[in-house]
């Protein structure tokens, strides 16, 4: 699955407006995930996982950085997200199926904050983006 | 759903043109499937005591007719919620995609539920 060069420019384009609150994205992302998903707190046995709690805006950083990572370097993200693929295939071996759960409420948080950018070929862009993200941090999985 | 997920079209030959996003977002037999199917999610919020009952006839054919692999359900119930996100914004909070997650799960459980 590539990205054509018109569905990279609709994910470059979102994201300039989702960097600018990208914390708080991430943060509704995560909040989303744990609500829709219990199951996916058991990743988390470490964290404070409440509304509006530091680790939880703390990660929904981390897990927006690295998004924007994949942008900046959206023709090599492979190269761009390497460290972050060994770190879930070696050590955090979080199960493949909640890369899709996760990449899903990231969709639905910008579709909420950005509802009039969010059109069908942006939402098919954004989900072949976030596919070949998740794609590449599990690819060494085994 | 036929935009994002492009195999999705392989049950819509009758449809006519879907040759592209504007093609089928101006696709008038588009428009009125989208009717029907949100309809029956009506349907099923007002039967939420009886979903299996409310879909049975609808499983049967989605089985036995059109062989449309349950899968679609689960691609279509997340791309209702989706919609919904972009039409509610602020309004569609985390419980309330929440309850949706699960709405839209068991009514594709409801239509799988008479597969063999």
């Amino acid at each position: 699955m590539t990205l054509t060069q018109a569905e990279k420019a609709a994910v470059i384009t979102i994201w300039t407006k989702v960097a600018t609150q990208a914390d708080a994205i991430g943060a509704e992302s995560l909040e989303r995930l744990f609500s829709s998903y219990p199951q996916t707190k058991t990743y988390f046995p470490h964290f404070d996982l409440s509304q509006g709690s530091a680790q939880l805006r703390g990660h929904g950083s981390k897990v927006m950085n690295a998004v924007g990572e994949a942008v900046k370097n959206i023709d090599d993200i492979r190269g761009a997200l390497a460290k972050l693929s060994e770190l879930h295939a070696y050590i955090l071996r979080v199960d493949p199926v909640n890369f899709k759960l996760l990449s899903h409420c990231i969709l639905c948080s910008v579709a909420a904050h950005y509802p009039s950018d969010f059109t069908p070929e942006v939402h098919a862009a954004w989900d072949k983006f976030l596919s070949s993200v998740s794609s590449v941090l599990t690819e060494k999985y085994r | 759903m036929l935009i994002v997920y492009p195999w999705t079209q392989r049950f819509f030959d009758s449809f006519g043109n879907l040759s592209s996003p504007t093609a089928i977002i101006g696709n008038p037999k588009v428009r009125a499937h989208g009717k029907k199917v949100l309809s029956s999610f009506g349907e099923a919020v007002k039967n939420l005591e009886n979903l299996k009952a409310t879909y049975s006839k609808l499983s049967e054919l989605h089985c036995e007719k059109l062989h449309v692999d349950p899968e679609n359900f689960r691609l279509l119930g997340d791309i209702l919620v989706i919609v919904l996100a972009a039409h509610f914004t602020k309004d569609f909070t985390p419980a309330c995609q929440a309850t949706w997650q699960k709405l839209v799960g068991v009514v594709a459980h409801a239509l799988a539920y008479k597969y063999h």
